[in-house]
């Protein structure tokens, strides 16, 4: 086992306790959870195979549906999240990611936002769509997918920055 | 052959991606159907465990007002106790010959979850205690829920706090019945619908369980009146129920079995036959 797949495994771990023990309990305004989770799927090394993230999206959505007793909705964000991967990074980074050569720890702040937002909202929306199942609640699922969406996106920041301080 | 082989090494992670998709999807659908989510919940050995040590160390934090609310019930109980023993020198006899009707098993919530549209918590207790599914849980205040899925050392309970929970409930000042259901808004306030409008409803009127189901006893308090309106058809009101349970707050609660279940359902299913 070498270093990377050693990082992201506990990576993976520590992710899904942190999602399963702190996140799901936050409850923000009553309602509003960060889902930092999809962070793995994120920072997932961009040169291995895709097929190897597909099944490890798979497996961690579906871990955490086991912790929350949501039937099969986390598995189905992220597996969506992970499959769509490499249109947002195209949008996002450009030429640096046809080049094999983005490194999330030193990119321009701009572009790892707009990195960020292009993949949250898409799992949020699926995420809550298929959580609610109803389409005549769909005022209640962009509610829940945009208040959530902030929360994560400026918890993943702020993990991103404090967790690649310490890597210098 | 050979092109269906090309096709299929070609897109490989559209299919892979098709193939996990359509698993969750599945689970899905199978979640939102009553009692169906078997595979997927969090009574199992990882969960429960990880959940279990969680709580261990949680539970110290809270402690005292633990204390307080046990103190509150007790000074109740001793309330009702002594009116009682009054009472029953008075008239004595059917008390010798009432059976046991309900067994209670306390257990404590590991997992408690309020906010998304389908609410599930996770308990301490499980098949070795003898719980099984469709077991009452209430606490000291009100209702809590209903056992969904069971394994050796855990549970979880389907909250009330759920769009698949159904639970029939009626009003404390006279007996017309109802649903006890719930929108998915407030973890605060349930609807209680299908109350005929002949019914004296007011605002702060109690909510109790009606016992028609085996699930509940009777008169197990839910909640107070907050608001109430007429449907569409005119003919019921549809009363929204303000939960004295602090559904946000649990942690003690207590699992009803009642005893004469069986006896009560299969006496309903040979009349359905």
């Amino acid at each position: 086992m070498n270093s990377v797949t050693l990082s992201n495994s506990i990576r993976f771990i520590l992710l899904l306790l942190a999602q399963v023990i702190i996140c799901n309990n936050i409850n923000f305004f009553g309602f509003i959870n960060p889902y930092i989770y999809i962070l793995f799927i994120f920072l997932f090394p961009i040169r291995k195979n895709r097929m190897i993230l597909l099944l490890t999206s798979f497996l961690l959505g579906l871990l955490i549906d086991i912790f929350s007793d949501s039937g099969g909705v986390h598995a189905a964000a992220a597996v969506s999240l992970a499959y769509i991967r490499p249109i947002l990074l195209k949008s996002s980074f450009g030429t640096l990611y046809e080049h094999q050569s983005v490194k999330f720890r030193n990119t321009e702040p701009g572009s790892l936002i707009t990195y960020l937002i292009l993949g949250t909202l898409p799992h949020h929306l699926i995420l809550f769509s298929l959580e609610i199942f109803n389409i005549s609640s769909i005022l209640l699922i962009l509610k829940k997918t945009l208040f959530s969406s902030i929360f994560t996106i400026i918890l993943s920041l702020i993990i991103i920055i404090l967790f690649s301080r310490n890597k210098k | 052959m050979q092109q269906i082989i090309n096709f299929v090494i070609r897109n490989k992670t559209f299919l892979l991606f098709l193939l996990l998709f359509s698993v969750a999807l599945a689970l899905t659908i199978q979640s939102h159907s009553y009692h169906r989510s078997k595979f997927i919940n969090s009574a199992n050995v990882l969960s429960g465990g990880v959940y279990s040590t969680v709580s261990s160390i949680d539970k110290y934090f809270d402690l005292e007002k633990e204390n307080k609310i046990l103190a509150e019930e007790n000074k109740r109980l001793r309330e009702r106790l002594l009116n009682n023993s009054n009472a029953s020198h008075t008239s004595g006899i059917d008390t010798i010959l009432s059976e046991k009707k309900f067994r209670i098993t306390i257990a404590e919530i590991f997992k408690n979850s309020y906010s998304r549209t389908n609410n599930y918590l996770t308990i301490n207790k499980g098949n070795k205690d003898s719980i099984k599914q469709d077991f009452g849980v209430i606490t000291s205040k009100g209702i809590v829920g209903i056992v969904d899925n069971t394994s050796d050392n855990y549970a979880t309970v389907l909250s009330i706090l759920n769009k698949k929970s159904r639970i029939n409930a009626k009003l404390k000042s006279s007996d017309h019945k109802g649903s006890l259901t719930w929108d998915g808004n407030s973890p605060f306030i349930t609807q209680l619908e299908d109350i005929s409008t002949f019914a004296p409803v007011k605002v702060g009127d109690t909510i109790e369980t009606g016992g028609e189901s085996a699930i509940f006893p009777k008169g197990i308090s839910i909640g107070t009146i907050e608001s109430f309106e007429t449907d569409i058809s005119g003919d019921t009101y549809t009363l929204q129920v303000k939960l004295f349970n602090d559904m946000t707050n649990i942690r003690s609660i207590y699992i009803i079995e009642h005893l004469d279940k069986n006896e009560i359902i299969n006496l309903e299913s040979s009349i359905d036959e």
